[in-house]
């Protein structure tokens, strides 16, 4: 046994730890340490814990870690980059039934006690951290179905899903209510289950709200619900670090869906309410006339057109991780910089169904990072480039998102690959894009549609070179 | 279908109909192909190259036309090709039906199918077959070639022990396609190039290519015809660019002219009195000699020298590049070829629905469908008829913000007020922690936001801890949720932190 002064101490370098891990990925070469401090820090945290508060039962905990850790490292082990979505989802996933465990625990174990205005707050905080871990629970499961193509992608819009979702809120809020109150007088178990169910569904139906291309914002929020849920927890077992831990998670998850939100131009209150898709999104999808001629050609023809070329820029969207073609792209890539080609990539913020997913997917690739740019680094330099190669995305170089003032993309950032010399865009078909708007881009003089699946066509580009 | 490309029969002309490698790309297409003995020598393609691209070699030109069903040809057929021909074929050549009614009219009677390839219709889908822009690419490109072999002196600026050397100052007139490609020419020699255009909306191509664009301070008069070609100007106009150029002719070194308007003689640009005033040994190269010369003492297809100066009207530059000239000419004829047989089982469909088809069949059947119906205008999109309603621009209101801080700051003073110690100790520790967060996180570069998500997802598990203070418990409910609840998150820690050891590992330069 150690003392509690220890554990409290050992608590403060694992909160620093974990701020430094964080820190440490604000560039690639400290990253890989960053990961070391946050996996040290967990280390400490656990160590000390066991140490310093656990009295019996080791067996079933020391059975608990060593099955759950080595599930997590196989799964870490088999997971392809192009499944990192679903797997950061369903892992959320555990984080919420993980709160909403203790915070059953915690309520059921008899040897806690509080009274009076304690008791209330006490109530509150069991009560937050189960509602938020609930939402976080089924969210991440239904993500998850639907990132990994289990449940279809299309947004479920049930008729007054708001009244829907605001009435949850009201039950969840009324039970609250009655679950202080019964707890005051030893009950509320009741309460505790109904709202729990009430949160699942709630979760179940803000997720099932949304469509496949607004997953990035999905996928963060969720994260962010996860910190705030063991930020409740702490709260709840007054105890600092998961308070801390909890914080930086949840603003971290904050930020990344703010930064999600600003790169598709959306409001970020909307978002956490859930109530996507139902601005402009998805109504005037009217405006998808024939807007011209297109110009299709074959993949020789692409890859004269890359030879030729003497700056390249390519922009990978979420038909590069269907296609699995990011090795044939760096493939590509390699003939071409060999051939003293200039190659760089343009990413997106929301290219993909997740945060910095084309980076992952281009890293595995071994595409080295640092000619992989992000949009704001390299939207001016297009008037430079001769050839941009646009691979299965859409949405995020429509030119109509800052042209016309009434399209539903209206204000959106865009990469302007437009202003080069030559677009080349691989696409399944002419169908448009996730926000059902047609996309001008393809009907521009100087674009060249290149169709079929990414894999297959730059396969034969590859071989053309 | 089979393919026939009798040899060229024009003298001075040296291009093939198609190359080894356009005709091995027209057997995919279905067709097979018979070449003429000797009908890309002149071009640099050996009949050997031919046959081992697939192509049968015909000997005799009478018989190749006999067992061909689809003729391609780079000149206009003469008389006697014409005769050649029946209905149950199809000739794909230059053709110009405007200056040769008399041919059309022949072959109308013999009931074949022409196309004519100087008349496809200037739309961006007919780019790809667009020979007239290839062709005169390759002219512009010769034109410079041509001027620097007549041209006494360096193209480009030195400076050497043995004194200084002047760069060349080269005048393009009209920059469509031909004067586009001589001045990337003379550029890339070193010249210092000017351009003159009627047409204001090619003066972003002339700078985009480094030379300078004259202009005519004529506000309202633009040059634009039908279709992106030129078209005549008014008589003040052209005293005002006459004057230009009896200005520019004193400076400049080298003029190369290719103002044309279509279906009319080119237009006089450059005078004798003007070509008088330039210096000696300098160069002027006429490509609308053809069409009667831009310059007044241009002579088809010679060079002659006037006080001094080399005057080139030459009418065959593109045949001077002759292999290049056939290997393009050639994809614009598969091109065509592609476009007429869709289903790629080499049989043609004449599809009189389809523009481009339309505009190049001169006639079929028995039937002069020359000149065809005005094309429309595809290139540019479709404007919306009504401009967009200006939004009117509404000030972000003060009123959310403050009201936002008042029921915060409110809502603090509530807990404030009711909490006890304890709770506001921690509050505390929250709301730092939160800003911290916010500090940090600003920080991440956007490339590592996944391995941000699942290394935060990592340390949220950090939740663990709550199931460790449970798992001693004496209730066994208790006890058995907290160990379920350290399965769960030991998943997630080691899993999370694995797979963020893995995805940094692939980061690399």
């Amino acid at each position: 046994m150690i003392s509690a002064g220890i554990v409290t101490v050992s608590y403060i370098a694992a909160t620093v730890l974990f701020i430094l891990a964080l820190g440490g990925l604000s560039n690639q070469e400290t990253a890989r340490r960053g990961n070391w401090y946050g996996i040290v820090g967990m280390a400490i945290a656990l160590i000390a814990t066991v140490l310093g508060v656990v009295t019996r039962h080791y067996e079933l905990l020391l059975g608990a870690l060593l099955i759950g850790g080595s599930i997590g490292i196989v799964l870490a082990r088999r997971v392809q980059m192009t499944q990192m979505p679903e797997l950061v989802a369903i892992l959320h996933s555990l984080v919420g039934l993980a709160a909403v465990a203790v915070g059953f625990a915690n309520f059921l174990d008899p040897a806690v006690h509080h009274s009076g205005i304690e008791l209330t707050i006490h109530d509150i905080e069991t009560y937050l951290g189960i509602l938020i871990g609930a939402v976080t629970f089924s969210g991440s499961v239904i993500a998850f179905g639907k990132l990994s193509g289990r449940i279809g992608g299309k947004p479920l819009t049930l008729p007054g899903r708001h009244l829907f979702n605001l009435g949850l809120l009201l039950a969840a809020i009324w039970f609250g209510r009655e679950f202080v109150m019964q707890s005051a007088s030893g009950s509320g178990v009741e309460p505790l289950i109904i709202m729990t169910a009430i949160a699942l569904i709630f979760g179940i139906h803000m997720v099932m709200a949304i469509g496949g291309a607004d997953m990035p914002v999905v996928v963060s929020m969720l994260n962010s619900y996860s910190g705030w849920a063991a930020s409740a927890t702490g709260f709840m077992l007054e105890n600092d670090l998961l308070i801390v831990t909890g914080a930086l998670v949840g603003s971290s998850g904050a930020i990344l869906s703010y930064i999600m939100c600003r790169a598709m131009n959306r409001k970020f209150l909307s978002v956490i309410a859930g109530g996507f898709g139902t601005g402009g999104g998805t109504a005037a999808s009217g405006d998808t006339a024939q807007q011209g001629e297109i110009v299709p050609i074959e993949a020789q023809e692409a890859a004269a057109l890359l030879l030729a070329a003497r700056e390249v820029m390519i922009i990978p969207g979420y038909g590069m991780a269907v296609a699995q073609a990011q090795h044939t792209v760096f493939e590509i890539t390699k003939a071409l910089r060999a051939k003293k080609v200039n190659v760089r990539f343009g990413i997106h913020p929301v290219a993909g169904r997740m945060p910095g997913h084309m980076n992952v997917l281009l890293a595995e690739a071994k595409v080295p990072y640092d000619i992989v740019f992000e949009m704001d680094e390299i939207n001016e330099d297009f008037p430079d480039v001769d050839v941009s190669v646009v691979i299965g995305a859409n949405d995020i170089v429509n030119p109509s998102a800052l042209e016309e003032p009434n399209s539903p993309i209206a204000g959106m950032p865009v990469l302007e690959c437009w202003k080069g010399e030559t677009t080349i865009v691989l696409k399944r078909s002419m169908a448009t894009g996730y926000a059902g708007v047609q996309n001008p881009l393809f009907f521009k003089e100087n674009t060249r549609m290149l169709f079929g699946d990414a894999k297959d066509t730059l396969d034969a580009v590859l071989k053309a070179l | 279908m089979k393919i026939g490309v009798p040899r060229e029969i024009h003298a001075g002309e040296r291009r093939a109909a198609t190359t080894p490698e356009v005709a091995a790309q027209l057997m995919k297409l279905g067709f097979s192909v018979a070449v003429e003995k000797d009908a890309g020598a002149a071009a640099s393609y050996s009949n050997e190259a031919y046959q081992a691209a697939g192509c049968e070699i015909i000997a005799s030109a009478r018989e190749l036309w006999a067992r061909s069903d689809i003729i391609l040809k780079v000149r206009a057929p003469s008389a006697d090709e014409a005769k050649l021909l029946d209905k149950n074929k199809t000739l794909i050549s230059f053709f110009w039906p405007a200056q040769n009614p008399e041919l059309l009219k022949q072959l109308t009677a013999s009931g074949a199918t022409v196309m004519a390839m100087d008349s496809v219709p200037r739309i961006s889908r007919a780019q790809k077959m667009d020979a007239l822009s290839s062709m005169a690419n390759i002219g512009g490109y010769r034109a410079v070639v041509e001027a620097a072999q007549h041209f006494g002196r360096f193209f480009t600026g030195q400076i050497t022990a043995a004194g200084k050397v002047p760069p060349a100052k080269v005048l393009v007139i009209g920059a469509g396609v031909a004067g586009l490609a001589a001045i990337g020419a003379a550029k890339s020699m070193g010249a210092i190039v000017r351009s003159f255009d009627t047409r204001p909306e090619v003066k972003e191509q002339v700078e985009s290519m480094d030379a300078e664009f004259l202009m005519l301070d004529f506000a309202d008069e633009d040059g634009s015809g039908e279709g992106g070609y030129a078209k005549t100007m008014s008589a003040e106009f052209i005293a005002a660019e006459m004057a230009l150029f009896a200005e520019q002719a004193r400076d400049v070194d080298i003029i190369i002219t290719t103002a044309l308007i279509p279906g009319k003689p080119a237009p006089r640009l450059i005078t004798a009195e003007m070509v008088a005033s330039m210096k000696d040994g300098s160069v002027v190269v006429d490509l609308a000699a053809e069409q009667g010369g831009n310059c007044e003492l241009t002579e088809k297809d010679k060079v002659v020298v006037r006080n001094g100066v080399s005057i080139i009207g030459y009418t065959d530059l593109p045949s001077r590049l002759a292999a290049q000239a056939s290997q393009l000419y050639g994809t614009n004829l598969r091109h065509l070829l592609s476009e007429l047989c869709p289903e790629k089982n080499g049989v043609i469909n004449v599809n009189m629905d389809d523009e481009v088809i339309r505009g190049v069949t001169v006639c079929t059947g028995g039937v002069t469908t020359w000149p065809p119906p005005a094309p429309k205008l595809s290139a540019a999109p479709l404007k919306a008829a009504a401009p967009a309603p200006v939004k009117v621009e509404s000030k972000p209101s003060l009123f959310g913000p403050i009201a936002a801080a008042v029921i915060g700051g409110l809502a603090l003073l509530g807990l404030g007020a009711v909490a006890p110690e304890s709770f506001m100790a921690h509050f505390t520790v929250f709301v730092l922690a939160c800003f911290v967060g916010y500090m940090v996180i600003w920080n991440v570069s956007p490339a590592l936001h996944t391995p941000l998500m699942s290394v935060t997802n990592a340390i949220s598990s950090i939740i663990v801890i709550g199931a460790l203070l449970q798992i001693s418990a004496s209730d066994d409910v208790v006890k058995w949720i907290a160990a379920f609840t350290i399965l769960l998150t030991s998943v997630n820690i080691a899993g999370g932190f694995a797979v963020t050891r893995r995805m940094l590992e692939m980061f690399r330069k």
